[in-house]
């Protein structure tokens, strides 16, 4: 399956305790959130709504309740209530977070699949797209450094995905370019 | 002296507008986070202050802003679309895109400088509804159905001068007579023309049937895609259905619009804008279909040959077309 980690990762993550997991996920998550106050705003009346973040190629679900004033996150081995699910290979869920993907590319070419509530999957996939986050904002990182710390992520992130054969990059942090001139 | 070619983008959110301004956009579209334009999707468009931010960005990077109020005014509750049009002329838009004949008047007696655009979803695609909301309103430019043929658009172009013509040039696919289709409303109550949405996500349901997936609108399932075959829209128009017997898509495939083959005979006809549809897709594909396009509008402006090929990943079912324009279809 193309962007899927090796089977070799899923079954040595299975075996690691999920708490730290979770607690590093939540910190990126308050960095996010901190840098990024209008997210619940722009997310409105779904706030409040249970979303199942499901990393297909992983052991684990990331389990979000985007609330006005933080949002709450748990990682589980299976997501039993949720109101949407997202599923895609790992480093597609990332790209999607920092523009490199198009949500619904993603859903034509079959590569990310969504149960539930389709509405509250939009505003979250449109609340995403708005926050326009990269990793120095999720790391927390002082404005001075973000720029290159940027680049160099992305160039490490567009060599991981070729390496798994993930869908073609595009968008503002991808390569196509669309044209050639003659 | 000609009109230079105008890139015409879409932007649902304020990210997206920065994005599409950031990759060549000579000018980008968007709408108010509420029924008065027809993407009135769940987490997009723009509050009146985020509206104001957009118009200073693009102005402050020589683009122009369009705002689309372009869903018909409802009996009882016009304020809400006449108050859109002031708050739109208040944050800085250069231009408006309106459907309604009755917020098209309030526009031009309330506003009178202002530059008014008429939206597809007017549906004017005959010399003598063009010349009406040009002789009365002072509209500047039509934005042609998508129905047309070439020379169709060619003829009608000549007659609506001195107003522009807009056209679609990529995109999701819609060949209905847009603003008079009733398929969504059929099914959901809802529609384009007076809520802002065909076929609602809030009616749309998927599921997974034995590695298929099946989608399925206010309770009609209509479409069921096998495993690994591309998916579409789950918009009624692009359902398969039952029908004497065979299975097939009844209206159209689930295809997206891909014209560029057709820019240099369209702006050689005098289409004075370009098209992009998708202000409810992400930053990946606004940056990358806006900057192949404006590569290809410069390109033709310096008299030298282009070809775009690597677009198709970003349309839905993965397959493109020149839709009416050529009407093979037909």
């Amino acid at each position: 399956m193309r962007g899927h980690l090796p089977p070799f990762f899923a079954n040595a993550a299975g075996l690691l305790p999920l708490q730290p997991l979770e607690v590093m996920a939540r910190h990126l998550m308050t960095n996010a959130m901190a840098a990024r106050p209008s997210f619940a705003a722009r997310l409105g009346e779904y706030c409040g709504r249970t979303f199942a973040v499901d990393p297909v190629d992983c052991p684990f679900v990331f389990v979000l309740m985007p609330q006005d004033g933080g949002t709450h996150l748990s990682v589980v081995r299976e997501a039993e209530h949720f109101d949407a699910r997202i599923a895609a290979p790992l480093v597609v869920l990332l790209g999607m977070v920092d523009g490199t993907y198009d949500g619904d590319a993603l859903f034509f070419s079959r590569d990310l699949s969504i149960e539930g509530d389709t509405e509250a999957v939009l505003a979250l996939r449109n609340a995403i797209e708005n926050a326009d986050l990269d990793l120095s904002t999720v790391l927390g990182f002082p404005q001075g450094i973000q720029g290159p710390v940027n680049r160099a992520a992305r160039q490490v992130f567009m060599r991981v995905r070729r390496l798994l054969d993930a869908p073609e990059d595009s968008g503002p942090n991808g390569v196509a370019n669309g044209v050639g001139l003659s | 002296m000609t009109t230079p070619l105008e890139l015409v983008c879409p932007a649902g959110t304020p990210a997206g507008l920065r994005t599409a301004v950031d990759a060549g956009a000579h000018s980008v579209y968007c709408g108010f986070r509420d029924e008065t334009n027809a993407r009135n999707f769940p987490g997009l468009n723009f509050d009146r202050a985020e509206m104001r931010e957009a118009a200073a960005y693009a102005h402050a990077h020589d683009a122009k802003i369009a705002i689309a109020l372009n869903t018909f005014m409802r009996a009882g509750a016009t304020d809400l679309w006449k108050r859109g049009v002031d708050d739109a002329v208040a944050a800085g838009a250069d231009a408006l895109i309106m459907a309604d004949v009755g917020l098209v008047d309030y526009a031009r007696k309330a506003h009178p400088k202002q530059r008014l655009h008429l939206s597809v979803q007017a549906a004017a695609a005959t010399p003598e509804a063009i010349a009406f909301y040009r002789d009365h309103f002072g509209i500047a430019r039509v934005v042609l159905p998508r129905v047309l043929t070439v020379e169709e658009v060619s003829r009608l172009t000549a007659h609506a001068a001195p107003c522009e013509t807009e056209v679609f040039v990529f995109g999701g696919l819609c060949v209905m007579a847009e603003g008079r289709c009733m398929l969504s409303s059929y099914a959901t109550g809802k529609s384009p023309n007076m809520t802002g949405v065909c076929s609602p996500p809030s009616h749309v349901t998927y599921r997974e049937d034995r590695d298929a997936l099946v989608a399925c609108v206010g309770g009609f399932t209509i479409e069921r895609f096998e495993r690994g075959e591309p998916a579409g829209y789950p918009t009624l128009c692009k359902g398969r259905f039952l029908a004497d017997g065979a299975m097939s898509h009844l209206f159209e495939d689930p295809v997206s619009l891909n014209a560029v083959a057709l820019l240099p005979r369209l702006a050689e006809i005098g289409v004075t804008a370009f098209k992009i549809e998708g202000r409810q897709r992400g930053r990946a594909y606004i940056s990358s279909v806006v900057r192949a396009f404006r590569k290809a509008i410069d390109a033709m402006a310096a008299g030298k040959k282009f070809d775009i090929d690597e677009l198709r990943g970003l349309t839905e079912g993965q397959r493109d077309t020149v839709g009416a324009y050529k009407k093979t279809w037909r």
